[in-house]
């Protein structure tokens, strides 16, 4: 496990000066997955926040290579680039080793990416695909996605007079890359850097095709102050709105918060979730807070089912 | 006219290519409404406001803090909040002057 | 040494993509394209090339996986028609503003729908304005040659475009055809070994952001680069055309005429159909008829003098599109003539077939019927459907 102080000896990946909102989440994420990484990387991303607010010509935060394609295909892309470097590798061509990374927005991954990435997953590519997740179209002002939790207000699926924000479960793309049979899936968030740093780690020391979805908040879609973007991943891990836990070789890992605290307390610290605490809505909270239960109680299930499975 | 100073088509590299980093060169300083302040004094290095600062603000010398970059930090105050220092945090914020 | 062989289109461009070599390959199975990369994929599983094989689950990520290569620096490849094209369309003008020489074996097939496998242009035709040179092949030979040039062209430091082959579905991709293999060594020496990058992705001294987001103030100036890179290939199309007509005999152009310079009536096609018209001229010249053809291989860039100057002398003209452009006034082979002649002192007068959608038989007598329509052009609509049942 490396230390900070050790990580900020590394070359930093990412400069300062780019254009994503003030506690943005995302590039602590890119910061933190990519410091991780003891070879070089090559950075692929899909289009959204992460890509138009870092590459803005002629201003790129970059300092690894870069490449944006489009908004669907950054995995795709990225398998490209993966397989022209063994090419090249295999030819005697090029003589070093390198991380090849692709970054995601829910949008991008969850939805419109979501062919892309199964297609690079199963073909086996070497590759680290890390999800963004702030769970809506942030960068086209907070539309729903698949990754949208229930009951949360954004700007096409929003709470009115007789709607109460998105209606549907997210879809568990985490658990849809573990049925892919990677070699290594992981949840994380922001706030526990030494959780994510050490997951992405463990993905770089793993040969084949991976996946690490972490929750993103988003002060824009999510309404909180800008300063609290670590104590929100902190509490949804808490709450186990979003548990952080890993699957090897199809082996479940799973992190369990201390005292697993209500829903409510994570639901009630943004703004897309203030309308389910006003009266009438109480059954609606009961269902979320049962939805997590039970996705909860599924987890530990996997985790005890697959504890004697050899990795 | 700023304008007139951009490189024309003739003189940019072809293929919408940039060299590494020149967002170094972009100051986002001037988006602060809040102002950190380290108080080195305090200061255990632990290093959790650089590796939770989304701007890269953070400077760090020989796995020291040494100060922060006001060119880039747009003060959204994860680093106070992140600092575990007690009970006078390490950084606190301010309203920018 | 080089040797004549049997073979399809497809087989010819899988042949010549063997003798090639390129670095990746990213495809996806589309009828009647999926030959190529079915024979080459059987050619790495072999060992007989260095290529990585990315066999991907779409044309999208096909032309992806081509764009993500090509920025590493490789030398990358493709194969595709009809609707796996229009998949790749999004990514297609992605691909030349990235000024990525990805080369693409093209088939052409109409595109749905309703759905049809056979060939017409609509697929190629509507990729027109993306930053592609576009090649059309009027036989296997042509098709093989091309795609050997494509590689010369799409990588020259002064156009650095992806550039499409194109054949005609079934009519070249699947009919036998005699033609010239080069010799292995040769093909490598034309072509160079390994593709040259300025830069890459995969350069790690010196790291780039490729892809990054212009506005108001950056975008023009970078699309402006590419409409000069296109402009300019002309000349590069022309002199690697030349070079091959050195070393290996064959003499090709942006446009071919054939017995035009004395014709009275000419027509101007893309593609197999100029091996039929071919025939008919000259069963026409037999019987005293001044008939001519102007063969328009270069498609992009649009060689606009060229065809003005070719056209200059002719009375009359009709343009055979397999397209429709679907703006009510015909293919857009003959609206993008029509305004090559604009500033012609000589226009001829001018008519258009559209013909063959969906893969409609074009025969010897339907293009002998073209050729009577020009003697009484006065007579003729601007625009007809040629082949299509009222």
């Amino acid at each position: 496990m490396v230390t900070l102080k050790e990580l900020s000896t590394r070359p930093e990946p990412l400069t300062g000066g780019h254009r994503m909102c003030p506690g943005c989440g995302a590039p602590i994420i890119v910061r933190q997955v990519l410091l991780a990484a003891k070879d070089p990387v090559v950075v692929v991303s899909a289009t959204g926040c992460l890509e138009v607010s870092t590459t803005i010509f002629p201003f790129t935060a970059w300092k690894v290579p870069f490449l944006h394609n489009a908004f669907e295909n950054s995995a795709a892309t990225a398998s490209g680039v993966e397989a022209a470097y063994h090419s090249l590798k295999r030819q005697g061509r090029f003589d070093k080793n390198i991380q090849i990374v692709a970054f995601g927005g829910d949008g991008g991954t969850y939805d419109i990416g979501f062919q892309s990435l199964s297609g690079a997953m199963e073909r086996g590519h070497d590759l680290l695909y890390v999800c963004y997740n702030n769970e809506a179209y942030m960068n086209t002002g907070v539309q729903r996605s698949g990754a949208t939790p229930k009951g949360a207000t954004t700007t096409t699926a929003p709470a009115g007079k007789v709607s109460q924000g998105k209606l549907q479960w997210r879809k568990d793309l985490t658990e849809i890359m573990v049925a892919h049979e990677l070699p290594y899936v992981a949840q994380a968030t922001t706030g526990n850097w030494a959780d994510l740093t050490k997951k992405a780690e463990k993905a770089f020391a793993t040969r084949g095709p991976k996946f690490i979805n972490v929750l993103q908040p988003c002060r824009l879609g999510w309404g909180y102050r800008p300063e609290d973007t670590a104590v929100l991943g902190r509490l949804a891990f808490e709450t186990c709105f979003w548990p952080i836990y890993e699957v090897e070789n199809g082996v479940y890992k799973v992190t369990k918060p201390r005292d697993k605290k209500p829903v409510a307390e994570f639901l009630k610290t943004q703004e897309r979730f203030r309308h389910l605490f006003k009266p009438g809505n109480e059954q609606l909270l009961a269902d979320i807070q049962q939805g997590v239960d039970a996705h909860w109680a599924k987890l530990l299930a996997k985790e005890a089912m697959t504890a004697g499975v050899k990795k | 006219m700023s304008q007139q100073k951009k490189p024309g088509w003739k003189e940019l590299a072809i293929g919408d290519i940039l060299p590494a980093g020149t967002a170094e060169k972009f100051e986002t300083g001037d988006w602060r409404s809040e102002r950190p302040t380290w108080h080195p004094e305090r200061c255990i290095h632990c290093l959790f406001c650089w590796v939770n600062c989304p701007d890269t603000s953070i400077i760090v010398e020989n796995g020291k803090m040494t100060g922060i970059d006001m060119k880039h930090c747009k003060g959204c105050g994860i680093c106070a909040k992140e600092c575990p220092v007690k009970p006078d945090k390490a950084i606190t914020m301010g309203p920018e002057r | 040494m080089a040797k004549f062989v049997a073979k399809t289109g497809n087989e010819a461009m899988a042949e010549a993509m063997r003798q090639i070599n390129p670095d990746v390959v990213a495809a996806y199975p589309i009828t009647p394209a999926t030959e190529v990369v079915m024979i080459f994929a059987k050619y790495v599983a072999d060992g007989l090339v260095n290529t990585e094989y990315v066999p991907v689950e779409s044309e999208h990520s096909a032309m992806s996986a081509c764009v993500g290569a090509s920025a590493a620096g490789g030398r990358v490849m493709t194969g595709t028609s009809s609707q796996g094209l229009v998949y790749m369309y999004e990514i297609l003008p992605i691909a030349s503003a990235l000024r990525l020489p990805i080369v693409m074996c093209e088939v052409n097939r109409a595109i749905s729908g309703p759905i049809n496998i056979h060939c017409d242009h609509s697929d190629t035709m509507a990729a027109r304005d993306f930053g592609w040179i576009q090649i059309f092949s009027e036989n296997s030979q042509e098709a093989y040659d091309s795609l050997i040039q494509a590689v010369r062209i799409a990588e020259n430091h002064d156009v650095l475009l992806p550039t499409m082959v194109t054949t005609d579905g079934f009519i070249i991709s699947h009919c036998l055809d005699k033609i010239e293999v080069l010799d292995d060594k040769d093909i490598t020496a034309f072509i160079g070994k390994d593709r040259k990058p300025n830069n890459s992705l995969l350069d790690l001294d010196k790291p780039t952001t490729l892809g990054s987001i212009d506005l108001q103030d950056y975008y023009f100036e970078h699309r402006v680069q590419v409409a000069e890179a296109i402009k300019n290939s002309k000349k590069t199309i022309i002199e690697v055309a030349n070079e091959f007509a050195k070393k290996f005999g064959r003499q090709y152009g942006l446009i071919e005429e054939y017995k035009l310079a004395d014709a009275d009536y000419a027509i101007v096609a893309l593609g197999s159909t100029c091996g039929t018209a071919k025939v008919v001229i000259d069963e026409l010249r037999a019987k005293g008829i001044k008939a001519g053809l102007l063969k328009i291989r270069v498609y992009r860039p649009f060689p606009a003098e060229e065809i003005a100057q070719a056209l200059s002398k002719i009375k009359n003209v009709a343009v055979l599109d397999r397209a429709d452009g679907w703006a009510g006034q015909g293919g857009p082979a003959y609206a993008e003539i029509k305004a090559a002649l604009y500033k012609s002192k000589t226009p001829p007068k001018m008519i258009n077939f559209v013909y063959g959608l969906g893969g409609r038989e074009i025969d010897k007598d339907q293009l002998a019927h073209v050729y009577d329509c020009l003697k009484n052009i006065e007579q003729q609509p601007d625009v007809q459907y040629l082949g299509v049942r009222e």
